[in-house]
């Protein structure tokens, strides 16, 4: 039977397990959106602006493992989408992307709604196809989503002139895929592993270093498993929080520029350090001449390239997360009873508690004001911590990430890498629509929930819960940090005079919107915001100039850190 | 340091562009590139001269390598090769200069491969340390044009390594 390629197109979605689209219509796709009312178990779900299409299926792929799926039309729809899928790159995020494009006959001809979207998108994807041959599209698509979930995840664009699309072929799924040129490594080399136990057995100061990664290979178990077992500590990036459970004894909190005061001095005196799934961003590491300087470090990643990128290492390990710590547990059969790890690591562990007793997180808490990183903590007491938290970027995503605990991976989306403002609404929506029945909280600023506000409507009309919390400052709060601290408080561009009445903007999209301007207020109205059936924007007015610490100025090292 | 990659990728739209955006995208240098399709059908071969120290040339051999179209890196210089590229030059040759001319394009085995009224065109085919010394003796002579290929490279047949 000859298929055209829109149905095509639509067959292998439904081969690929795909069961919700995030997208938008526009003239070069409306034979697929022609053909979609027929495949009943694809979901599409109308977005209000191709950005949030992306960032829903980047916080559905986050927050369920699996593939997120967008579909846009040409041109503009297109070029909306670059922010998105610079996001997932930048998160190593598993994404396909479907851009129309115009029909093949006028490619380059300056067209209607013409891009050449390959090209814009070639640095901040995986991979990227333009399908110029119906005949090409099955083998194409089936290549699409491998690239996108295996080895080092991360978004694939594909894109559909509209002939292609209307052009007929005979259609059958490719069963199988062997490509000559992409084959990612999974297995660990095992000489290396024996390496790992012999250093772990002579460290007095081991850390476990965990990132993103850990999340991307579901190792969040094993990771658990060799800390515990081995009584060693664990601290993370940003991405990697929710790997270790955050009520650990083990856990010592984030590292970083806004990491624990624990975390930091860890990095800085530990004398072994395992990192899992992370790369060594600059956020991370600090002045890189003086990070973890007296650790031998063990650097388990897939992707070779974040080996030896930013920081020289003693055992490089080049595989995925998981597979690499099923083996280093396997290694480490032999010798786990012989050796109390506790007692071994009894004075490390010793030392950690201290730092963690003489600067634990805090902040001030003097004047009757809200204080916007009391509003993250009772978040995470009124929902026991079950929850799933998405953020914007800037000090909403920091005190969400130093202030909730993560129990569970999957359960904080936010754009760590590219730092996307307008992230975290439509990824709360991508992330209810694969959970629909949990608590998703997006925790914003008022400055970034401005970015992708008209997600409000998508999430009205298809009445998904999400509760956005915006910790109202009236600033661009961390530029405004920064303007403080380094910029002799020149608050150039940074105050925000005209944000609309949240509560009024809620109403008017047809959900619900509540103010907390009083520190009595704060838990009765989360409480209420939280059990009210659809979406809610919670504005909370917030003491205006509160900062972010601790903070490891730019450039300096991560013992360096300004502190409350 | 110079090292030049020898690279085999698949023979489509873009593959240039992916490999040129990667170098530029990451601030690494071309000092040249060379692309032609190789005997097997779909795939081309790449001959990329570059720059760098140890840490930023494993960046970009891996950079390559992670390319969903790239089949093959091989850095050359970590080995024994053979390097030729070829020039083409237009040099001013009115009078006796061209006596002269054409007695330096002997010695270095250069071939004529244009004539004009008061201008002649040599081809010089070698590696770096014939083409360098040439282009430095014509350049006296008034250079009009220039053209040149960057090195093709391969990986000798016996490498020193073998032989000791």
């Amino acid at each position: 039977m000859l298929l055209t390629g829109a149905q095509i197109l639509l067959e292998s979605l439904c081969r690929e397990g795909v069961d919700t689209v995030f997208g938008f219509p526009g003239g070069a796709v409306i034979d697929i959106y022609d053909e979609l009312p027929r495949y009943e178990k694809l979901r599409h779900v109308l977005v209000r602006h191709e950005q949030g299409a992306v960032h829903a299926a980047d916080g559905y792929a986050r927050a369920s493992g699996k593939v997120g799926v967008s579909l846009v039309t040409s041109g503009p729809g297109a070029t909306n989408t670059v922010t998105g899928i610079a996001t997932a790159y930048m998160d190593s995020i598993p994404l396909v992307v479907f851009t129309g494009q115009v029909p093949t006959s006028l490619i380059g001809n300056d067209a209607f709604q013409e891009a050449d979207i390959v090209g814009i998108t070639r640095s901040c994807t995986k991979h990227n196809y333009l399908v110029t041959d119906v005949k090409d599209l099955a083998r194409t698509i089936k290549q699409a989503f491998y690239i996108a979930r295996t080895g080092r995840p991360g978004p694939v664009v594909v894109d559909l002139p509209k002939d292609v699309m209307q052009a007929k072929t005979r259609y059958a799924y490719p069963e199988t895929i062997s490509m000559r040129s992409y084959n990612p490594n999974y297995t660990p080399n095992l000489k290396q592993m024996h390496k790992v136990v012999d250093l772990l057995k002579k460290a007095k100061k081991p850390l476990i270093f965990a990132g993103g990664g850990v999340v991307l290979a579901n190792a969040s178990e094993e990771l658990t498993w060799l800390a515990r077992a081995l009584s060693v500590p664990v601290t993370s990036t940003l991405m990697g929080l929710g790997v270790f459970p955050g009520n650990d004894p083990l856990w010592l909190g984030m590292v970083g520029m806004h990491g624990t005061y624990a975390a930091n001095m860890a990095m800085d005196s530990a004398d072994l350090l395992i990192s899992v799934g992370a790369r060594f961003d600059d956020r991370v590491t600090g002045k890189l001449s003086s990070f973890a300087k007296q650790a031998k470090i063990v650097h388990i990643d897939i992707d070779p390239t974040t080996i030896r990128k930013n920081v020289s290492v003693n055992v490089p390990i080049v595989a995925d997360c998981k597979t690499a710590l099923l083996a280093l547990r396997e290694d480490l059969s032999e010798d786990l009873h012989k050796t109390s790890w506790e007692e071994k690591h009894g004075s490390w562990l010793d030392k950690l508690r201290g730092w963690e007793e003489s600067h634990p997180m805090s902040y001030p808490t003097e004047g009757d004001s809200i204080k916007p990183q009391q509003v993250v903590e009772k978040i995470y007491e009124i929902s026991g911590g079950d929850a799933i938290i998405s953020t914007e970027v800037g000090q909403n995503q920091m005190w969400a990430a130093q202030f909730f605990r993560y129990l569970r991976p999957r359960t904080l989306l936010t754009s760590g890498g590219l730092g996307t403002m307008g992230y975290g609404l439509p990824a709360a929506i991508g992330a209810q629509v694969a959970f629909p029945d949990k608590l998703v909280v997006d925790i914003a600023g008022d400055g970034s929930i401005q970015m992708n506000i008209q997600e409000m409507a998508t999430a009205v009309s298809y009445g998904l819960p999400v509760k956005i919390v915006i910790l109202n400052n009236g600033y661009l709060g961390m530029v405004r940090q920064w303007q403080e601290l380094f910029y002799s408080r020149n608050y150039c561009s940074t105050c925000l005079h005209t944000s609309p009445d949240f509560v009024a903007l809620a109403k008017a999209y047809g959900a619900e919107g509540i103010r907390i301007q009083k520190q009595e207020e704060l838990v009765p109205l989360l409480t209420r915001a939280f059990k009210t059936p659809g979406p809610v924007i919670v504005d909370v007015v917030v003491e205006p100039e509160a900062n972010v610490y601790p903070m490891v100025p730019a450039g300096a090292s991560l013992s360096e850190m300004l502190l409350v | 340091m110079r090292h030049i990659l020898s690279i085999l990728v698949e023979n489509e739209p873009g593959v240039l562009s992916r490999v040129v955006g990667l170098f530029s995208g990451r601030g690494f240098n071309i000092e040249s590139l060379n692309v032609a399709p190789t005997l097997e059908e779909n795939v081309s071969h790449m001959t990329i001269s570059t720059s760098g120290d140890d840490r930023i040339i494993e960046q970009i051999i891996k950079q390559l390598r992670k390319l969903i179209t790239v089949i093959k890196v091989v850095d050359l210089t970590e080995m024994e090769s053979v390097d030729r590229e070829m020039v083409l030059v237009k040099i001013s040759a009115e009078g006796t200069k061209r006596a002269e001319i054409l007695r330096i394009a002997d010695i270095f085995r250069c071939k004529v491969v244009d004539v004009g009224m008061s201008e002649l065109t040599l081809e010089i085919t070698g590696d770096r340390g014939k083409v360098r010394p040439i282009i430095t003796l014509l350049q006296r002579f008034g250079i009009k044009e220039f053209a040149r290929t960057g090195p093709v490279s391969m990986r000798r047949s016996m490498q020193l390594e073998d032989l000791v």
